[in-house]
């Protein structure tokens, strides 16, 4: 019998790396599936491919699928968030200049200390700090609003978040329209590389178990399709499983390196698997414990105190109404369909679908259906706590 | 006759840019300008504030696009991807011509119309002839490779150029496999062995 052939679209990042996984180290084909592999030339395609039916499934940002629910945005569609594709795995760069006043004031480039770079960018950057994005819908975006604000940084008076391809990153900065800018490996290594910045700091720091990816699908794709679905998921799960197992990392730098993937040296792609990154042209390095997690501490369960968290950024920085806001970004992150689906293959499926944000120091047992359940380090930099109970 | 509507076409590529502004004009009076500088897109389209925005959807500046729709002040007028309102087959065709357009959100779907079908039909022409060059090009480097197996052929066997031919035919098809196949994994093979 063949198998099915599914098409999926990504986007070039070191966090497909689940879905190209998934195909390439045969975790697809044990659940009778072919995945058709389609790289997406931006997120606003990428969106539209999954929303008009050209693909079945993608590799989306995850507040895209929240923002779709709350009707913000070109395209609105419901979309299901099956599952987290991966924590974390971006990072904060300057420009050259910006890295030199900074150095000027005396800041290390600690990369662990998200309130001292906050206030050292705050006080080095003059009346308006210019950072580019990927996509106004992205954890980058959040991430670099949270804690800016934080830092004493009002927005939109003296903080400005511009959308800017990656590919374009390079110019935007050269051209003087940013100061700095928010990426996914591997471009902010690329940028090092090409020496047009510095790394400032790895996404983690600002929230360490930041939700960064998602598998999406049309919610009604994932209703008529129950069984297609619930192979996809666990072929994908799987995949996550052996990047976050380690010693994979070799493996998977050269695979993702491939012209049909990234299309890049597996060495630049290696450092965020690794957690070990050059943060500037000197070859200065860094390292980043859970740079980026694919699995450990349930990272792939699509809790819905993420898709709230997101949700209250957004309704405060656009002005809709909380409660509500929360409520429709909860229905999108489904938690149903990951219990239904993954129980057999052996994921640890937390006692509740909501968890408190922030606050966990340290790894902290909680409560699981099956198995043992130990959360990851989950803080924000400024130790604040997300309790959706108690955010109306 | 209603107001012109004015049109925005990003692209950077001069020539294809003209082409799309030739079909615009001939689906209506219309006021169309042209961005081709990517880097300063959102600010050029804040500027002219236009009705419609056109723009190849495999450019990745179509993100830079998205964030206008974003309306955070009152006087901002939203703008919506058209695909979201319009008819579903106008939706596909769009979207297999590898195009988007974005409006305003009162624009009427019939004043739209022409003009998204005129920018359709130019993008298809547009995929039509980067699809034959793309053959063409396939078809000259398997040309090459078929050439350099039976210069190999020829100088390893002792046969002439119609012996080489006919022997990479033949084990093509006793291999089930394509002459160009066959003959690239002889030139790995010969590289790897020289």
């Amino acid at each position: 019998m063949t198998p099915t052939r599914l098409s999926v679209a990504f986007i070039p990042l070191t966090d497909a790396a689940p879905l190209i996984a998934a195909e390439e180290m045969g975790f697809a084909r044990e659940e009778d599936l072919t995945l058709d592999l389609v790289r997406a030339p931006s997120w606003s395609s990428l969106r539209d491919l999954l929303a008009f039916g050209h693909v079945e499934a993608a590799h989306l940002l995850s507040p895209v699928p929240v923002a779709m629910a709350l009707g913000i945005g070109g395209v609105a569609s419901e979309i299901s968030a099956l599952m987290v594709l991966s924590l974390n795995g971006t990072v904060v760069g300057v420009s050259s200049a910006l890295a030199d006043r900074l150095r000027g004031t005396g800041h290390s480039f600690a990369f662990n200390d998200a309130a001292a770079a906050g206030d050292a960018l705050v006080a080095a950057s003059g009346e308006q700090l210019r950072i580019g994005v990927p996509f106004p819908f992205s954890m980058h975006a959040e991430l670099l609003y949270y804690w800016l604000t934080a830092s004493g940084l009002q927005a939109p008076q003296r903080l400005t978040i511009r959308t800017v391809p990656p590919p374009l990153m390079a110019d935007a900065l050269s051209a003087g329209e940013i100061d700095a800018f928010c990426v996914g490996e591997p471009w902010g290594s690329k940028a090092v590389e090409g020496g047009m910045g510095a790394l400032l700091l790895p996404g983690r720091a600002i929230w360490s178990s930041a939700p960064e990816k998602v598998l999406a699908v049309r919610s009604e794709w994932a209703e008529q399709n129950g069984d297609l679905t619930g192979r996809l998921m666990r072929a994908v799960w799987k995949a996550g499983r052996w990047l976050g197992a380690g010693g994979a990392q070799t493996t998977a730098a050269e695979m993702l390196s491939r012209s049909e993937y990234l299309d890049l040296a597996p060495d630049i792609i290696d450092r965020a698997l690794t957690g070990r990154l050059v943060i500037n042209a000197r070859g200065e390095t860094r390292d980043c414990s859970g740079f980026i997690e694919y699995h450990a501490g349930a990272a792939s369960f699509p809790w819905r105190s993420q898709a709230a968290w997101i949700a209250t950024q957004m309704a405060g920085r656009l002005g809709l109404e909380r409660a509500a806001a929360m409520d429709a970004a909860r229905a999108v992150f489904r938690t149903d369909l990951y219990r239904h689906h993954l129980a057999d293959v052996g994921a640890i499926l937390p006692g509740a679908s909501e968890k408190i944000e922030g606050g966990i120091a340290d790894g902290l047992a909680v409560a699981a259906e099956n198995g043992r359940l130990i959360l990851s380090e989950n803080t924000f930099f400024n130790g604040q706590v997300f309790d959706p109970r108690s955010e109306k | 006759m209603a107001d012109k509507l004015s049109i925005i076409v990003v692209e950077p590529d001069r020539d294809r840019a003209l082409m799309i502004v030739d079909s615009l004009q001939e689906a209506g009076d219309n006021d169309i300008h042209v961005i081709s500088e990517v880097s300063s897109i959102g600010r050029r389209i804040s500027e002219l504030s236009p009705d419609v925005v056109i723009v190849d959807l495999t450019s990745p500046t179509r993100d830079m696009i998205e964030e206008l729709t974003l309306a955070t002040s009152p006087l901002d007028r939203p703008v919506a991807m058209f695909v979201d309102r319009s008819d579903d087959s106008l939706t596909k065709a769009a979207i297999e011509a590898g195009m988007s357009a974005y409006v305003v959100d009162d624009l009427r779907p019939e004043r739209l119309r022409p003009i998204v079908s005129a920018a359709i039909t130019r993008f298809n022409m547009f995929r039509r002839m980067r699809d034959e060059l793309a053959e063409t090009k396939r078809a000259l480097e398997e040309r090459k490779i078929i050439d350099r197996a039976k210069g190999i052929l020829m100088k390893a066997r002792g046969i002439d150029e119609d012996e080489a031919y006919a022997l990479l035919r033949k084990t093509a098809m006793d291999g089930g496999k394509k002459i160009p196949e066959v003959a690239a994994a002889l030139v790995t093979a010969a590289d790897l062995l020289s």
